[in-house]
């Protein structure tokens, strides 16, 4: 099955060609999502095929390259559509595969009666179709092909109702954007990759993860490549400062954003940092920007999610924020805790999504928490299910969140510093406050809506299905990663899954110092503690007394609007650099500079031989008796000349 | 032996073709469209032909016939095809058929002129890439000038004699220099050669023995024609003024195949015949290119025309073009050779597909269309399609050009800085800027304009030249080793014709 990797990516792009073909002709829903979707499921078999009998080899042999043919061959360059099938790459594409079938079928209920229904089929296909091969290449140039290609599908899916008005824009301005933030962000991918040619001489991730230990190469030239790679995650994992696209992003379908910016893509950034991990431990430097700027991220984000309204865009702040968490977990040298959070957060906020999805397809496309309210009696399938999400994210245990994020948080202690930690366990409190916050103004309490003239209902089992599916996932998915705490001799069983593929990077970064188990469980208890406080504050406020919220965000006016317009930053955006660049390019760059000056220049050049021409012309009069009169002129001057010469 | 004729029959099929129809009757307009179609199949199929026969391996000229042509002069018809031409030719041979097909509805008036020129076109551009002696290239490179002159003056829009006068004076006296120059290289590598020539292998031999200022001036006479043609940013201003008034069919060869022979020229002519020169100078035409990749890039963006946008980003994506050139990377240069083609079709079928639309509303304005998508799917399609390859995604065409210009830039030894990459690369995301954006305001959103609700989707035909297209636009971004390799040994000599120049011997 590992050699017939490649089927994985074959099939969904049959259904991106059979449905993007064909599809506006099936017109029978059924059968298009069928295709869709099974398309998706098969390849999911294949993974789990793969993943078995890579598990039944020797840990040194879980490693396959499975080359179809060369791409890109010019002097030192030499690259294929190759996959690479390891621990790593299995486990991100279970991810996909697996969650992405559930978010397929649960599309098949939710687009249900879209005119482009087959349109969306294809694209969610395509998306699949880039995204495997982002995660199976076994080469930068590869990858490169899947990151340009998720953010195409990522473009194209939220203008997917391309003439829809979203917020003060139009859902297609969303994409544009989406793409445009991206695309900064790979040119930083793409110089990472100049830089690594030109000091590996290859692009191939085995070649260049051997040379990169082998190789005498200064630490400052790691940093570089380090960063201009991490610039690439900015933009696809939406980290600051080109973060500014996924919020807008929410104008997509709702499985959309549940599938491609919480579950997917936008882990794609941190998987990118893990695959390259000896890169990175190999810069220290660049370790404590990705800590940094992870931490501040999820930070950051957090505080703007406790005050939106937008059911979407709260899980949107809390989608940036957890993956600010992954990224602490890179900048910390614990690859292998992140990876483990992208798999829980693939459950959970994949859960939320289409709990919001149900929430909004029964409350006719209403998103606003404070047109909803006690949905708990009418909807209590989505109710549970997004229940065990919220509790997962949240961090409290046994749910999955609550083991991920616990091992992040206590090894940016233990390798990087209390502080890390401490901004960790804060934005986890304020996690759990904004998500029961959102939990309680949807489903309970009395309805702020008109119940005469809105009827919520549970959605049909298609949707339903693959919400108890992830939340079973939700609920139990943290399990695989018990801390060695717990666990005793078995170990962290994710962790011993992934540790052949972070070896050389730990051993690169080798942290040492003693913590004691004791210290271990009191970290471990304050984040619970903290967690369910932030639940607790949660439902003081929303459920006994209401008026403490509009009284808090009347009391702190300036922080709360700051807050609610996201700290302005798009507006800063625009002001700084879009609005300057369009208006001097069009007023001064085109307007003068082209049309006035250069072309004015080539014009006047020409005009000027003209007028020359035109009074030279004047000589030619035509009228012998001057030219005569010239000739003489002429002859006499030439006798001057001739007799002064003498 | 028998092959030798082969580019000769090349050169002839077009011409025997436009003589014939000067016989047909100017109202047989539909014989006139098939029979122009016929003849530039015919002139396909032979190239293709030549391509099959090519030996991509060997990396001298072949298909070589001569005769002598001037004999005071001591000057040769020659002509001949290595591996960067050859991809060139067929590029050419490719789009002509095409672009007379798309203007079968388009060109109404004096169809028989329009297909006369059309042919004298085909016959100049070939010319110009099979030449292998100065004089006879000369003389193609200023024919070809003739038949666009009417091209665009005769079919073009409003302002179309300006334009066309523009386009004719602008290239034309950039030329004069290179005639210029031609003369005096022929003349003094006379001592060396023992006789006057402008055979371009023998000159190969001497031209590089030059010392550094006379092949500086050389360079310039020559690289000015060229960097007119490219257009090289500043030279540029005529371009937008031609495009915008062309009839389509124009448009598409302009953009397609004449802008190819000013980085041609470079290649040809510039590198080989003045090493020293070259890498003198490459920093210098780097930034230039640099400039024009940004600069090309924020007017297009801020255009209001789709067809001047268009027109702007050539001169962007030439910028790339050039940059690969001067890199002088195996990469780069590789690069830039398979870019040239990507911009033929990229560019060219952007060019079609502004033309479709604008031959059924008579506006090219964009704030005229908007929410299209629904009224023209097809039309969408295949708009996304082309941006998409133009903005160089992974997968198409686009990408593989660029991708290998930036990476043979990056480690190039000539340029030896990192800045001419990066502030290259910044052109990935302008151009995402400038063609999504005019995609979002033409074909999404709200229609707001009733009028485009008439709008009517592509047909068979226009179809049917978009396709063979888009099938070459798939296939190098997926593929390219098929044309990557082609080209391989002859961008490694002539990256060796710079680095190790021949050396004077002692007579």
């Amino acid at each position: 099955m590992i050699n017939l990797i490649y089927l994985t990516i074959l099939f969904p792009l049959i259904g991106f060609i059979i449905n993007g073909v064909f599809g506006s002709k099936i017109k029978n829903e059924k059968v298009i999502g069928v295709i869709g979707s099974g398309a998706i499921g098969l390849s999911f078999l294949i993974v789990v095929f793969a993943f078995f009998e890579t598990l039944s080899l020797p840990v040194k042999e879980r490693t396959h390259i499975v080359e179809l043919f060369t791409w890109l061959k010019v002097g030192g360059l030499d690259v294929s559509i190759a996959y690479q099938v390891d621990q790593l790459s299995l486990v991100m594409a279970l991810i996909v595969t697996g969650v992405g079938f559930v978010i397929h079928v649960y599309s098949i209920g939710y687009m249900h009666g879209d005119k482009a229904f087959w349109r969306f089929f294809a694209y969610l296909n395509l998306f699949i179709f880039t995204m495997m091969n982002l995660i199976l290449a076994d080469n930068f140039v590869l990858m490169f092909l899947g990151w340009e290609g998720v953010g195409l599908c990522s473009y194209l899916l939220i203008g997917f109702w391309y003439d829809k008005d979203f917020e003060k824009s139009t859902t297609s301005a969303a994409g544009l954007k989406a793409f445009i933030v991206n695309r900064i962000g790979d040119v930083g991918f793409l110089l990472g990759m100049f830089l690594i040619y030109l000091v590996f001489n290859s692009l191939n991730f085995a070649e260049v993860f051997s040379r990169a230990t082998t190789f005498h190469i200064s630490e400052h030239i790691f940093t570089l490549i380090a960063i201009f790679l991490f610039i690439g995650a900015t933009g696809k994992s939406a980290q600051i400062p080109l973060y500014v696209w996924l919020p807008d992003a929410m104008a997509g379908p709702t499985p959309v954003s549940a599938l491609i910016h919480a579950a997917t893509m936008v882990t794609a950034g941190v998987y990118m940092v893990a695959r390259t991990s000896i890169i990175f431990a190999s810069a220290p430097t660049a370790m404590m920007v990705v800590a940094v700027i992870g931490v501040f991220t999820a930070f950051f984000a957090a505080t703007i999610g406790m005050v939106q309204n937008d059911i979407k865009k709260v899980l949107a702040y809390s989608t940036i924020s957890q993956l600010g968490y992954m990224f602490l977990a890179m900048g910390a040298g614990a690859f292998s805790a992140g990876i483990f959070h992208v798999m829980t957060h693939a459950f959970f906020k994949a859960l939320l999504f289409l709990g919001a999805g149900s929430v909004i397809h029964s409350m006719h496309e209403q998103q606003d928490i404070r047109h909803y309210g006690g949905l708990k009696k009418y909807m209590p399938v989505t109710y549970g299910t997004f229940l065990v999400a919220a509790i997962a994210i949240s961090g409290v245990p046994p749910l999955s969140g609550f083991f991920s994020k616990d091992e992040i948080l206590w090894y940016s202690y233990t390798n990087i510093g209390f502080v890390f930690w401490l901004i960790g366990v804060i934005t986890a409190v304020m996690t759990a406050f904004y998500m029961f916050r959102l939990q309680f103004l949807t489903f309970h309490g009395k309805s702020r809506f008109d119940e005469k003239k809105t009827h919520p209902h549970e959605s049909p089992r298609v949707m339903t299905i693959p919400l108890i599916i992830l939340a079973v996932l939700a609920a139990i998915g943290g399990f695989i990663g018990i801390p060695e705490l717990f666990s005793g001799e078995h170990g962290n069983l994710f962790h011993s899954w992934l540790e052949p593929i972070f070896k050389s990077a730990e051993l690169k970064l080798s942290y040492f110092g003693s913590h004691s188990h004791f210290e271990e469980y009191l970290f471990m208890i304050i984040s619970i503690v903290g967690a369910v406080a932030g639940i607790l504050v949660a439902g003081y406020i929303y459920l006994r007394k209401p008026q403490v919220a509009d009284r808090l965000s009347a009391r702190f006016k300036s922080i709360y609007r700051l807050l609610l317009n996201k700290y302005y930053v798009d507006e800063a955006y625009d002001a700084t650099v879009v609005n300057p660049l369009v208006n001097t390019s069009k007023s001064f760059l085109w307007k003068i500079f082209d049309s006035k000056i250069i072309d004015g220049f080539i014009n006047a050049v020409a005009s000027w031989i003209g007028n020359l021409s035109s009074l030279i012309r004047k000589i030619q009069t035509g009228v012998v008796q001057s030219y005569a009169l010239v000739m003489m002129i002429g002859i006499l001057l030439a006798l001057f000349w001739i007799i002064m010469s003498l | 032996m028998e092959n030798s004729l082969l580019l000769t029959y090349l050169l002839l099929v077009p011409v025997a073709g436009s003589i014939i129809l000067l016989f047909f009757k100017a109202e047989d307009e539909r014989i006139i469209k098939y029979f122009g179609l016929f003849v530039s199949t015919v002139v396909f199929l032979l190239s293709i032909y030549i391509y099959f026969n090519f030996d991509s391996e060997n990396s001298s000229f072949q298909f070589i016939h001569q005769f002598k042509w001037i004999e005071t002069l001591n000057i040769h018809y020659k002509v001949g095809i290595d591996g960067m031409s050859i991809l060139l030719v067929v590029l050419t041979t490719f789009l002509t058929p095409l672009t007379l097909i798309s203007s079968w509805s388009s060109v109404k008036k004096k169809v028989k002129e329009f297909t006369f020129f059309m042919l004298f076109l085909e016959v100049g551009m070939l010319g110009v890439f099979v030449s292998l002696d100065l004089f006879l290239f000369y003389i193609f490179w200023e024919a070809m000038l003739i038949p666009m002159y009417f091209i665009i003056g005769i079919w073009g829009g409003e302002r179309r004699i300006y334009a066309a006068v523009k386009f004719f004076i602008y290239t034309m006296a950039g030329s004069l220099l290179m005639l210029v120059a031609i003369i005096w290289l022929a003349i003094h590598a006379s001592s060396y050669l023992g006789g006057f020539t402008t055979d371009l292998e023998q000159l190969y031999k001497v031209a590089p023995l030059f010392d550094q200022s006379t092949q500086n001036y050389l360079f310039l006479a020559f690289g000015i024609s060229f960097a007119i043609k490219v257009p090289l940013f500043p030279f540029h201003t005529w371009l937008p003024d031609a495009h915008v008034e062309a009839p389509t069919a124009g448009s598409v060869i302009l953009a397609g195949v004449l802008l190819k022979m000013g980085t041609y020229g470079f290649l040809r002519y510039n590198l080989p015949l003045f090493p020293a020169a070259s890498t003198h100078f490459a920093s210098f035409i780097s930034i230039l290119a640099i400039i024009g990749i940004i600069y090309g890039a924020l007017v297009a963006m801020v255009q209001t025309d789709m067809k001047k946008l268009v027109a702007y980003s050539s001169v962007a994506h030439l910028g790339f073009v050039i940059l690969g050139i001067f890199a002088l990377t195996q990469e780069s240069v590789q690069g830039a050779i398979i870019q040239m083609i990507n911009h033929g079709l990229s560019t060219g079928a952007l060019f079609l597909l502004v033309g479709f639309i604008y031959e059924r509303t008579h506006t090219r304005e964009i704030s005229y269309y908007g929410g299209i998508a629904k009224i023209v799917p097809v039309y969408s399609f295949f708009l996304m399609l082309v941006s998409l390859s133009s903005v160089g995604l992974p997968g198409l065409n686009g990408f593989v050009g660029e991708f290998l210009i930036l990476l043979g830039s990056f480690k190039s030894s000539v340029l030896n800085s990192w800045w001419y990459t990066g502030f290259a690369a910044t052109g990935v995301i302008l151009a995402a800027v400038y063609l999504l954006w005019m995609y979002k305001r033409v074909v999404f959103g709200k229609v707001v304009n009733p009028k485009v609700e008439e709008l009517t989707d592509l047909n068979k035909r226009e179809i049917s030249i978009l396709v063979p297209i888009i099938i070459f636009i798939v296939w190098i971004g997926v593929y390219p080793s098929t044309f990557l390799h082609v080209s391989d040994k002859t961008t490694t000599k002539i990256i060796q014709q710079v680095q190790n120049p021949p050396k004077a011997e002692l007579k």
